[in-house]
């Protein structure tokens, strides 16, 4: 059996392999187990690949309209190979990169399915076993299948797609992410059930690359976590695009074909409707992946699906941890990272605090952008706040304009008693890259007068960041 | 151009120094070289020396003259062809006018005056605004949102510790302060008790200081196995005790003296006025005395008979008081209060009692205002009621003494040559000698027993 480990980290997703790169900086002796791909579904399957997608769309959809800037692109296509092609690649390249970072410091990987035996007691070590796994092979210089014994072990096994009963992806028809993110050829038709961020970032990349996309939400609003405003901004963008969307529909029945899937749907206002499709998504979120770790065995407290913390990841089991979508939402991969940290530095004894998960952001990055951090203005509402909300449409906007993407908006929400910034809210262009100014203001504590006397360059789309405040206390300039 | 003399700064951390003696008059004239004062600290005495040629024109702070803040003027020097007499004073409290280039070097001269590292200090930088500087504090650093939520509140910073980044204040950290309510900014003392709000930053250090570095809580934890204990987390109450109680013991050194007192008499006028108490309209008696009202009585009259106990240390003063007030420690579930009796001396055993029970039973309910715990000189703090025949207490910053009062009980004693059967309680006295000394303390308790033995002067 192998020394002991300081600390041993289930799952190398962005949440794992930040906790293990912090541990080994922090002294700690580290290994790190996955069964499949060093950086997760993130890197893998989920963040990164997708974002490659879309910018192979995005690129598409300025050739498409060149015109409008003055050049001109004749025979515009694509080749769906070389834009899969690219994304794997794309993943393939970080995924060398998250093994190359854990080798610089040190980390052991090992390779295999893990299962905690025990967590530490006294001056015993906790236990996990590997199995062999035939997922993946083992990237070079893994540690094999075995006993390994560590002083702390951190749950970051992640998420999986959600399955319905009856509509269980089968990955020829019914896809969720995964086939989703490396289709063979394009699909001329498409239902997305679920307009969360990854329903919508596909409905998105496929109607961009020519196919009818019809999305399909349980709630009366897609983009269910956006303020409701903003999501209907976005609403209106896409079935400008041509996507149509479905709210307050539920997908009862799936038949399929040999080359199509029939959806029955059923609305809240009672009626019932038949649409058919070369494929269907299912992106109706995720589950955490709790399953055959050993956590019934070891008592380990799980509650609807999640285990269950202190916020910096301590469990009910001394010496055993959870970061990351299994220890609850928001599902997202910095979040993920964010919490291996503060565990690892608890681990350690460093001064910690939970993260205020009110001030983590979110991104979609569909066509338009929507980014969001805080509270959105109903939900502000809901907790008794009086509220001073401030908008600026991108249409005031120079940079916007030059841009040619005169369509979105940045709402602010503000306590009104306080001035404190409790949430602020963004469609349009660029806009995933503009919100950390908001982040960061919020982690200040920054009240509205802080943001006002902040200079904000010009000519950018972050101008309207500024407005946006202004426009709360009635002093905005370009509106 | 007059050359503005400037209370040097002997050390890097000093910021005011006591102006011991002028060596030159005004008029004498002057030389580089000279030496024109001495300075002197806690640690040592220097020397000012002068830089430059000229007449002492004016002496602006009169030898003898304590506490002279670094950089305010101290004197000028009339230069070449300048007249000493037409030179004027700056008209604003000592602050140097727009100067030229002011000096004020110090040399380590004085045999015996302690090794100083800077032998010659250029005391005043260019522009420099003298007497300011040194009276700011440290920046208190927190965010917008929690200055801002503290400014609506009424919270004052200084009295909140930081948990964010670098010790910053939060908005957390305010609205933990609001909840424990002991951050009110208010003129009278609170949490920050010991800290007279005029006293310089340098000398509140100690008591602003967020207490000692302890053991940290992984470090306790790992005394002890893992789930045998279950964790508490702490309110606001149990903090301030901690924060201030450790305060006390860090900052203000205690001393005890203890003494027997009879109690026969005191039993006996007790009974007696009890027994006289007239009725409400309902029967019940209009009050019953407890030993303990009597015990606040006496520390009442106690202070008013030695002044110069009825006195707390406030850094860089004594405040010396015209009445008695007397804290009284009311154990409450998770913590305790100390609501002050005020003008204990002057009120009759009956208003004392019927105002502790009010004091106790709304303490026990936590419906105390600030103003009713705030302040007092001493504090009694009874334990008898538990069999306690001895104990010491910590003095309850800013006070300057607490009583500690042990259970009243029959005790053998030798009166006239004969053994006697009396009742006797144990009091002890905690003082901070920086108010206290020995004699004096024994003097305020000896005066208490006196009292407490003869307890007709109670009466009158």
């Amino acid at each position: 059996m192998a020394d002991t480990y300081d600390i041993l980290i289930i799952g190398a997703g962005p949440g794992g392999y930040v906790a293990a790169i912090r541990a080994a900086q922090l002294g700690f002796k580290t290994a790190v187990i996955d069964r499949e791909h060093l950086g997760g579904i993130c890197l893998n399957w989920g963040c990164i690949p997708t974002k490659a997608l879309l910018r192979s769309a995005e690129i598409y959809h300025y050739m498409q309209h060149a015109g409008d800037y003055g050049l001109s692109a004749e025979k515009v296509g694509f080749d769906t190979a070389a834009i899969v092609k690219r994304s794997r690649g794309v993943s393939a390249r970080l995924n060398g990169g998250v093994g190359m970072l854990l080798k610089k410091n040190k980390v052991d990987v090992i390779w295999g399915e893990a299962t905690i035996e025990a967590g530490a007691q006294g001056n015993q070590p906790g236990k996990v076993t590997v199995k062999e796994t035939s997922r993946a092979p083992a990237p070079k210089g893994a540690l094999a299948a075995g006993s390994y014994s560590a002083k702390h072990i951190i749950i970051a096994t992640g998420a999986r797609p959600r399955a319905i009963p009856g509509i269980e992806p089968d990955k020829k028809q019914i896809w969720t992410y995964y086939e989703a993110m490396v289709p063979e050829t394009m699909p001329k038709s498409l239902l997305v059930m679920g307009s969360g961020a990854i329903g919508i970032e596909f409905a998105s990349f496929y109607r961009t690359m020519g196919a009818e996309v019809t999305v399909i939400e349980l709630l009366p609003q897609i983009l269910p976590v956006e303020d409701a405003e903003i999501a209907g901004l976005a609403r209106k963008r896409f079935e400008k695009q041509g996507i149509k969307i479905l709210t307050g529909a539920k997908v009862t029945k799936v038949e399929k074909s040999a080359d199509s899937v029939t959806a029955t749907i059923e609305t809240t206002d009672g009626k019932s409707q038949q649409l058919s499709a070369e494929k269907l998504i299912s992106a109706v979120g995720v589950v955490g992946n709790i399953e055959n770790l050993g956590l019934e065995k070891i008592g380990l407290k799980i509650d609807r699906g999640i285990v269950v913390t202190d916020g910096l990841g301590r469990t009910n089991v001394p010496g055993v941890y959870a970061i990351g979508d299994v220890a609850g939402p928001p599902m997202l991969a910095h979040k993920a990272e964010h919490e291996g940290v503060l565990c690892v530095e608890t681990i350690k004894g460093l001064h910690t605090h939970a993260m205020d998960k009110a001030k983590i952001p979110g991104c979609t990055y569909c066509q338009p952008q929507i980014a969001s951090v805080g509270l959105t203005e109903a939900k502000a509402k809901e907790q008794g706040f009086a509220v001073k909300v401030g908008r600026f449409p991108f249409a005031g906007n120079g940079k916007a304009i030059a841009l040619g993407e005169p369509d979105g908006m940045v709402k602010t929400v503000f306590d009104a008693k306080t001035g404190q910034l409790l949430g602020a809210h963004m469609v349009g262009a660029e806009v995933t890259e503009l919100i950390q100014g908001y982040v960061v203001a919020m982690n200040l504590e920054t009240t509205e007068e802080d943001l006002m006397h902040t200079v904000f360059p010009h000519p950018t789309l972050s101008e309207m960041m500024h407005e946006s405040v202004l426009d709360a206390y009635g002093k905005v300039i370009h509106s | 151009m007059p050359i503005n003399v400037l209370m040097p700064a002997l050390s890097p951390t000093m910021e005011k120094g006591n102006l011991a003696k002028w060596l030159k008059k005004e008029g004498d004239l002057v030389k580089s070289g000279d030496v024109l004062a001495e300075i002197e600290t806690d640690k040592a005495t220097m020397e000012v020396e002068a830089i430059d040629e000229g007449v002492l024109a004016k002496i602006l702070v009169a030898e003898g003259t304590a506490d002279v803040p670094v950089n305010d003027l101290i004197a000028i020097i009339a230069t070449e062809g300048e007249d000493p007499a037409s030179i004027q004073a700056p008209a604003a409290g000592g602050a140097a006018a727009p100067a030229p280039k002011a000096e004020a070097p110090a040399q380590n001269s004085t045999p015996g005056g302690g090794t100083m590292a800077y032998a010659r200090v250029d005391a005043a930088p260019e522009g420099a605004k003298p007497a300011s500087a040194p009276a700011t504090g440290g920046r208190i650093v927190a965010s917008p949102l929690a200055r801002r939520i503290a400014g609506q509140e009424g919270v004052d910073l200084s009295a909140v510790t930081g948990s964010g980044p670098h010790g910053r204040i939060i908005e957390r950290d305010v609205r933990a302060a609001m909840a424990s309510g002991t951050t009110k900014a208010a003129p009278a003392p609170t949490a920050a008790a010991s800290t007279p709000a005029a006293a310089p930053p340098k000398a509140a250090a100690p008591a602003g200081a967020s207490g000692p570095v302890g053991l940290t809580t992984d470090q306790v934890r790992g005394f002890y196995a893992k789930g045998s204990y279950e964790e508490v987390p702490l309110d606001g109450m149990r903090k301030t005790i901690a924060k201030r109680l450790t305060e006390a013991m860090q900052v203000a050194p205690h001393f005890y003296l203890t003494v027997d007192c009879e109690l026969d008499a005191l039993m006996a006028l007790r009974e007696q006025l009890n027994k006289s108490a007239g009725t409400t309209k309902d029967g019940k008696p209009l009050f019953k005395l407890s030993v303990n009202d009597f015990v606040i009585k006496a520390m009442g009259l106690a202070l008013m008979r030695v002044p110069a106990a009825n006195a707390v240390w406030a850094e860089d003063r004594i405040l010396r008081f015209n009445n008695a007030e007397v804290g009284v420690a009311v154990a409450i579930d998770g913590g305790l209060f100390t609501p002050v009796i005020r003008r204990a001396d002057q009120k009759t055993l009956s208003t004392i009692s019927n105002e502790m029970k009010d004091f106790a039973a709304r303490a026990r309910a936590k419906k105390l205002k600030p103003d009713e715990y705030q302040g007092g000189v001493t504090s009694v703090s009874n334990l008898g009621m538990f069999g306690i025949k001895h104990f010491t207490a910590v003095i309850n910053p800013p006070q300057s003494s607490i009583l500690a009062v042990g259970a009243g009980e029959k005790r053998v004693v030798v009166k006239d040559g004969a053994p006697a059967v009396v009742q006797v309680m144990t009091a002890t006295m905690s003082c901070d000698h920086r108010v206290l000394d020995g004699a004096l303390g024994a003097e305020l308790i000896s005066a208490f027993k006196a009292l407490i033995e003869s307890p007709m002067g109670m009466l009158v």
